[in-house]
């Protein structure tokens, strides 16, 4: 589920703004009424007879009329009888050879037995006995896209060793029969129309534990995740501050609600017992999606479920169930030691942990704290020498806490706080994620002109509003050769002062526009990106050639070219394929002595549709002092539809 | 043995005898600043001093900056010069005094080979800072003047440059056959530190960044041009 419902999410977040509803529906409806009540009185046999039984019109397009008889026709009894919907599938459920539990029956499936729901827990644990609290989901309604239109039911696959199963699946895909460790062809089989996307795993728990995080700030200081979908939250000294346990587990489900979450909350005095009260849950749990098990009571509340609430493995289950043991009353009725002994410890210690007689000590996350760097004055500061002495000394403190956190700064704000409480910012950001006091101090000085004392400055903050890890890097270790230089400092004080976006670097484009010949990329972005490793049997295995570089380096090119080709007047030139004899470029006219050409430049039709015609023949040209241009001719000079025989000039050679 | 010497360069040559031999260094200063400018307002000529630029900047080594006032440098025809595209950085500066800055800091960083600009104006000052910026290092900055205004020379005005250099296009190597043969320039060193001004014809950059001297006058001096062709 907290898959699912993750893609939900983010499937919310990236699609368009809600349309609005067209104006026209209004004014269309009068007409809408006109055309009803017309059809009303139409018989719904085609006009000009011909009825016949069994017609496909009859059978298909007419059924939906059929379904809502006009009142002037009453249908005869076997045409009621007729029409119907598919009859109910005579087969009876049968349990999956996949492993997975049938739910072909969702009534069944959620009444009687308590089934283990996939939905993600919060176990919140309160108390000196902690006390567990667990959260899941609960059925509901299929999901509605904005247009209210049911949306397709979604699963996740996920290859596993040969075969590519089901990871998860949502509650509509839950109730047609598909769980996880189903493979995806039989689930294919089995639904149509259902939509199945890639499990990202690492995503969801990178997604699980940055909500941990976010919970940690702002519901209670110890959040653990304990799996895939659970977390543990200690509510110890916390609940009371959200009047009560059992109003916090309420505002906790709405707060996820509202994110586009199920949850499933359970508050017990242990973690085991809040684990097995969310995922294996009673009647009352079902309502209002928490259950608050009273202090003390958590023997009784777990007596009733079946073992695998108590988090043990699969195989120990398996051997418990065969000998009789089903629910967890019976196990705690049983003697420990031969328990211990025939299970090992897991067994035992799980079983006293849930009930509160041996601690489960839980592991929190920990909440990241941002790096920040505080000098405050008893005297306000006014002046930029003071201002440059006090950086002086905040940057090694903040490179010092940067070091100590194995972090380099990307973004870094410096804010000077006025005494009439209108804060001076400096932001500077840097290329590559860097720690060095010099380089940070010599970018915050460059612009420290740019903060304004006012009546004075009474705080001086540094903020590292972005920070990336920064570890040892390799160097190559040759002698023969100089290490590259890092170029990285020099783009940061450029950035600083013309930005990063008036620097690039260029790449190859594989094109024979010349305009689109060359692309832009971000300077520090490595130069050449690998290649598309062939596969062994593939055919382009065969080529021997080295590739040719897109930019053919034995055809001449300009040394610039101009942002758009200008037209050229007063141009001789035979046709079809000749060069031009002179020609007149800004207002100068121009003899030519020599040229060369033409090379053809087809238009690319893949990328234009427009341009599927176009011809520019390329002429390199040199006038009688020695100027080199590069010229050319729309058209071939034989199709009319190739261009309009015009010529241009393109670029400038050396 | 002055070994080190060999080891840090202190000047870039041409490769062409007869152009070495009559510079100060034997090439161009690598810790020093270099103008060139166009023969003439023309957008041929001074684009055969882009090339003259871009081929001393592909000689040099490590990365290179270009600091731009325009986005119109074609990077298949730099290439062409030698100067490959990674090895080139682009900074667009929006006026002269920016564009300044911008190749101070360049040369100040002390990890590019060259720092090439394109200006219109530059004073005095702004030539020396450069200079200054460059000494110390193996940066070589390069500084190409446009032609602000028809008729003006821009080299007229005062600069702390070491070499000035002016190219200008000339008729191409004539061909057997109909086309356009090796690019020539009119290069002329218009003044130098602690030299003799002088002017040449040379054949334009191939692809390794190197000019070459025409054959006419190489087999006139068939001792010293011919030696320089064969090593270039």
């Amino acid at each position: 589920m907290w898959p699912i419902e993750r893609l939900r999410q983010a499937e919310r977040r990236a699609a368009p703004p809600e349309p609005r509803a067209p104006e026209t529906h209004a004014s269309l409806d009068p007409l809408r009424q006109a055309a009803a009540k017309e059809q009303e009185h139409a018989c719904s046999v085609p006009r000009g007879g011909g009825w016949r039984p069994g017609a496909r019109w009859a059978r298909e397009d007419q059924l939906g009329k059929v379904a809502l008889p006009p009142v002037t026709r009453q249908p005869a009894k076997h045409e009621i009888g007729r029409r119907d919907e598919a009859a109910a599938n005579p087969f009876r459920a049968v349990p999956s050879d996949e492993g997975g539990r049938s739910r072909f029956l969702p009534g069944l499936a959620r009444g009687g037995e308590p089934s283990r729901s996939d939905g993600g827990g919060a176990a919140a644990v309160r108390g000196n006995p902690p006390r567990p609290s667990t959260t899941a989901y609960g059925g509901g309604s299929p999901p509605r896209d904005k247009l209210g239109e049911e949306l397709p039911p979604l699963v996740t696959s996920i290859r596993n060793g040969n075969r590519i199963v089901i990871a998860a699946a949502c509650p509509v895909a839950q109730m047609q029969g598909l769980g996880p460790g189903m493979a995806i062809a039989q689930a294919r089989a089995q639904v149509t129309g259902l939509d199945i996307r890639p499990a990202d795993p690492e995503g969801d728990r990178a997604h699980l534990a940055s909500l941990a995080v976010a919970l940690a700030r702002r519901w209670t200081p110890t959040v653990a995740i304990e799996s895939d979908d659970t977390l543990f939250l200690d509510l110890t000294g916390v609940a009371h501050l959200y009047g009560g346990e059992a109003a916090m587990a309420a505002r906790l489900r709405r707060m996820l609600a509202r994110l586009g979450y199920t949850a499933r909350i359970a508050i017990a005095d242990t973690p085991g017992a809040a684990w097995a009260l969310a995922h294996y849950p009673r009647s009352g749990l079902e309502g209002d999606g928490f259950l608050v098990c009273l202090p003390g009571t958590q023997i009784e509340a777990v007596a009733k479920l079946p073992i695998e609430a108590l988090r043990i493995d699969a195989a120990a289950v398996e051997l418990l169930h065969r000998l009789g043991v089903k629910r967890i009353v019976q196990l705690a009725a049983m003697p420990r030691a031969p328990l211990v002994r025939r299970f090992g410890a897991e067994i035992a210690t799980r079983l006293e942990q849930a009930l509160g007689r041996l601690p489960e000590p839980v592991h929190p996350v920990t909440t990241p704290e941002p790096i920040a760097i505080i000098q405050r004055f008893a005297e306000p500061i006014a002046t930029a020498e003071a201002i440059t002495h006090w950086l002086g000394t905040l940057v090694p403190r903040l490179t010092a806490a940067l070091e100590a956190k194995g972090l380099g700064a990307s973004r870094i704000e410096f804010v000077a706080d006025r005494v009439d409480g209108v804060p001076q910012r400096i932001r500077i950001g840097l290329a590559r994620p860097n720690r060095d006091g010099a380089h940070l101090l010599r970018l915050l000085l460059r612009r420290i002109e740019q903060v304004e004392p006012g009546y004075g400055i009474d705080a001086l903050t540094l903020h590292v509003r972005r920070a990336l890890p920064l570890g040892p890097e390799p160097f190559t270790e040759r002698l023969d050769e100089e290490a590259a230089p890092d170029l990285a400092t020099l783009v940061d004080t450029l950035a600083t002062r013309i930005g990063l976006g008036a620097m690039w670097r260029n790449h190859p484009v594989e094109s024979d526009v010349p305009e689109r010949s060359v692309a832009c990329m971000a300077v520090l972005d490595p130069p050449e990106r690998a290649g598309q490793r062939l596969r062994a049997d593939h055919v382009g295995q065969l080529d021997r050639n080295p590739a040719l570089h897109p930019w053919h380096p034995e055809w001449p090119k300009p040394a610039r070219l101009l942002r758009r080709p200008e037209r050229l007047d007063h141009v001789v030139a035979e046709l079809p394929d000749h060069a031009p004899r002179r020609f007149t470029w800004r207002g100068q006219s121009h003899r030519v002595v020599r040229a060369d050409g033409p090379e053809r430049i087809h238009g690319e039709w893949w990328k234009r549709a427009a341009e599927a015609h176009h011809v520019r023949d390329y002429f390199r040209v040199e006038d009688d002092v020695g100027r080199r241009y590069w010229l050319f001719r729309k058209g071939d000079g034989e199709r009319p539809m190739t261009g309009d025989l015009s010529w241009y000039l393109h670029g400038i050679f050396g | 043995m002055e070994t080190k010497d060999f080891r840090r360069r202190p000047s870039l040559p041409f490769g062409i005898a007869a152009l070495d031999s009559r510079l100060a260094d034997n090439g161009l200063r690598l810790d020093a600043l270099h103008e060139v400018a166009a023969a003439s307002g023309d957008m041929a000529e001074d684009c055969a001093a882009t090339l003259f630029l871009a081929g001393i900047a592909a000689r040099a080594w490590g990365p290179i900056l270009w600091v731009v006032r325009r986005r119109d440098l074609f990077a298949p025809g730099l290439s062409q010069a030698g100067l490959d595209h990674k090895r080139l950085i682009y900074a667009e500066a929006r006026d002269d005094a920016e564009l300044l800055a911008v190749m101070e800091e360049g040369l100040r960083h002390r990890g590019l080979g060259a720092v090439i600009g394109e200006v219109k104006r530059a004073d005095m000052t702004a030539s020396r800072r450069l200079q200054l910026a460059a000494e110390g290092g193996r940066t070589i900055a390069l500084l190409m003047r446009r032609h602000a205004r028809e008729g003006m020379d821009p080299l007229a005005a005062p600069s702390a440059a070491v070499t000035r250099w002016r190219v200008g296009c000339a008729p191409s190597t004539p061909l057997p056959v109909a086309g356009v043969g090796r690019a020539r320039w009119q290069v002329a060193l218009v003044r130098q530190k602690g030299g003799e001004s002088f002017e040449m014809q040379v054949e334009a950059c191939d692809a390794t960044g190197r000019c070459a001297l025409p054959a006419n006058v190489a087999d006139r001096k068939a001792a010293a041009g011919g030696a320089a062709r064969r090593a270039a």
